[in-house]
């Protein structure tokens, strides 16, 4: 482990009451370095503490539910600095605990799924929206709080559908978070039966603070007319330089403009003006989709204990798969765990910066088990095994 | 069609008190009330940020309106629609209950995992007790020895001694608790579940659970049937269940806790109250704005009431 490595321990609410415990649930918190290459705007600076909050907002809402039950919630975070030993690292954190909620690359939370000390640990992915960790790559001992990209790919597609704009085109970077976002929205606009009409590559050099105004219109001309231009920016690079500027006047959805989000600061239904305040009060900033994830790990693991009185891993786990299981996740509908591959199903917010357009799964779009399984792998289109 | 419908049922309803509905209006920052004679909307008067819980005192001579984001309990004089003062209420008050002995309000903060206990007449907060998160639903029961907080992010029902002010037990439901109702005399006390889509009755003696109910309406997911408000008719053998986002509300037999019928009313029903004779009930309709009049004694809907942006709670109140 390198010497950079912050390593801390908070305690819930209730360090008091914990003597008294009957059931006390120590849980992990990785977040492993990732080396992301820069953008064109600075306006959007990520947070320090992106994930972690969500995961002590939870740890909180598990405390106060804890206290009247007797049982005790802890956290211990582990946050990798550039350069330290991630598998050392999470080596060290499962030597505390089994269960560890993780925000890493999908490689790297592979190999920490794959390490010996992890055999038998309960891991929450809750940042990598990678469709194989849901897919081949599945591990029988990751969950997924994090809505894969298809998940997000295939809400964008009901609205498409439902709103009958099926004359689309896209522009995609040519980071690989670029190139998976593609490849997703052009599943999913399979899956839904429409197609592109023509695609671009987003491959300037110029800096668009300055040449947007000039360049994006004549490079979106020859798309001719359209309904909407998707963006695949996945690293929020050029995407925002799009809007109003291209040459024809349409709508701009994807990674810019009309987003499918996790989370957004303008969800207020469902009750969830009461979890944005929570956090905002805690945090001193607005709830981000990972902090979401990272929160909906924590919760996951909380309402178990709750319901189950048990704090090993095998209970848990059961429970958590199980039909009895439903986590509160103020999106207007239980959320559940699929148990094929470990994902967690949730609505998915289609969104803009100011307000909610709508959320997924759009009405209409039905299902013959659960309408949440038309958003990403359903369980005939997994080839996880690991779970079966 | 439906005016004369309704013009007919209201016939043979026994000469009803004259009475009115008070609504409070979560997105207009008002309360419409509503003539339970004329089914119209007759006044409307301003109130704090977001409104929702509403009651009355036992004489009906003062309103109380939870205006949450003001972060107060507004005491309004019902005749003239004028806010007399606000009441102590600790941060974000959604719901309360007021305790039958007339003076004490208990409310819950749905920001901080509190419920206060605020002497109306002193004008003092006299308790704040610990609970879950988000506490929302609210009651006493009729002899006032137990008040209960539901709490809607750690699913329990607190139980509450008002003679100390603490908690004697913590039973856990299913997701999302919204509205408690002590029934039977106060030998049951009924939670409604949102997210669970369920109702549980517990037996107060030992706070055990005797039943639960569950709902199912056709073409709706089952997702989307979910239990916020319900009232009892008179005689407590029939509640009345609002559905949320199903856009139903649900009549069950008290008795053998089965469904016996679903009444559609407007889209995403919340809270509901009776007019003086329980001959028809009030359901607030938030996403409709509207407020769907349903005839108890035939089981169905008999005018939609036009109010303000996203209605929550209903109070009646006898104008003679």
């Amino acid at each position: 482990m390198g010497k950079d490595l912050a390593y801390s321990v908070i305690a819930g609410l209730m360090i008091a009451a914990a003597a008294q415990a009957e059931v006390a649930l120590h849980v992990g918190y990785l977040s492993v370095y990732e080396d992301l290459p820069p953008t064109l705007s600075n306006l959007d600076p990520e947070p320090d503490d992106i994930g972690i909050a969500g995961a002590m907002t939870g740890l909180e809402d598990n405390s106060t539910t804890g206290r009247f039950l007797g049982h005790s919630y802890t956290l211990t975070t582990a946050i990798l600095e550039e350069g330290d030993d991630h598998l050392a690292a999470a080596a060290a954190l499962l030597g505390e605990t089994p269960f560890v909620i993780i925000d890493a690359p999908a490689g790297d939370l592979l190999a920490i799924a794959d390490l010996p000390q992890a055999a038998d640990a309960l891991l929450f992915n809750a940042a990598a929206d990678d469709v194989p960790l849901r897919d081949d790559a599945c591990r029988v001992n990751i969950l997924h709080t994090m809505p894969s990209v298809a998940m997000r790919t295939d809400a964008l597609a009901q609205v498409f559908l439902k709103r009958r704009w099926d004359d689309l085109v896209m522009i995609a970077g040519t980071h690989p978070q670029d190139t998976a976002y593609a490849d997703a929205m052009r599943r999913s606009l399979t899956k839904f039966g429409l197609e592109l009409a023509a695609e671009k590559t987003w491959a300037f050099d110029a800096d668009m603070r300055r040449a947007a105004a000039q360049e994006v219109p004549l490079f979106t001309q020859d798309f001719g007319d359209y309904d909407v231009m998707v963006i695949a920016d996945e690293l929020q690079d050029f995407g925002r330089y799009v809007l109003y500027n291209t040459w024809e006047p349409r709508p701009v959805a994807g990674s810019e403009g009309l987003t499918a989000v996790t989370w957004s600061p303008v969800i207020e239904q469902w009750g969830a003006a009461q979890l944005q305040s929570r956090f905002e009060d805690q945090h001193a900033r607005d709830m981000t989709g990972q902090d979401y994830a990272a929160w909906a790990a924590m919760r996951s693991l909380g309402e178990a204990v709750t319901r189950t009185d048990a704090a090993d891993v095998d209970t848990l786990r059961a429970y958590i798969l199980s039909d009895a299981f439903e986590l509160a996740g103020f999106k207007g509908r239980p959320l559940t765990y699929r148990d094929w591959n470990g994902q967690l199903r949730q609505p998915i917010a289609l969104a803009h910066p100011r307000a909610l357009v709508a959320q997924a799964p759009l009405e209409g779009f039905l299902h013959q088990t659960n309408e949440l399984d038309t958003l990403g792998l359903d369980r005939p289109e997994s080839n996880c095994e690991a779970f079966e | 069609m439906i005016r004369s419908a309704f013009a007919l049922s209201c016939f043979m309803a026994s000469p009803a008190v004259a009475g009115e509905i008070w609504v409070t209006n979560e997105k207009d920052d008002t309360v419409s009330v509503i003539s339970t004679e004329t089914l119209e909307v007759i006044q409307t008067y301003p109130t704090g940020e977001r409104p929702r819980g509403i009651t009355f005192s036992k004489d009906f001579s003062r309103v109380y309106i939870c205006a949450s984001d003001s972060d107060a309990v507004q005491v309004m004089d019902p005749n003239t629609g004028e806010i007399l003062h606000d009441l102590p209420s600790g941060e974000d008050p959604e719901q309360f209950v007021l305790h039958p002995n007339d003076r004490h309000l208990y409310i819950a903060n749905e920001d901080d995992a509190i419920t206060t206990v605020v002497d109306t007449e002193t004008r003092k907060v006299i308790a704040q007790i610990d609970v879950g998160v988000e506490p929302e639903g609210m009651a006493v029961s009729p002899d006032g020895a137990i008040a209960i907080t539901t709490s809607e992010t750690t699913n329990m029902a607190h139980w509450i001694d008002t003679e100390t002010q603490e908690l004697f037990a913590n039973t856990l439901v299913d997701s999302r608790p919204r509205h408690a109702e002590f029934v039977a005399g106060g030998t049951q006390l009924w939670v409604s579940s949102e997210i669970g889509g369920t109702i549980t009755v517990f037996d107060v003696a030992d706070q055990s659970e005797i039943g639960k109910i569950g709902f199912e309406v056709q073409g709706v997911h089952p997702d989307r049937v979910q239990p916020v408000g319900f009232e009892f008719t008179a005689d407590e053998k029939t509640a009345f269940v609002a559905l949320g986002p199903s856009n139903h509300i649900a009549v069950v037999n008290a008795e053998t806790l089965e469904v016996e019928d679903y009444i559609l009313v407007g889209r995403r029903v919340w809270h509901m109250d009776f007019n003086g004779d329980k001959s028809q009930l009030f359901t607030t309709n938030g996403v409709s704005g509207d407020v769907t009049v349903i005839d108890v004694a035939s089981r169905t809907a008999v005018k939609s009431i036009k109010v303000g942006r996203f209605p929550w709670g209903a109070a009646y109140r006898p104008t003679e």
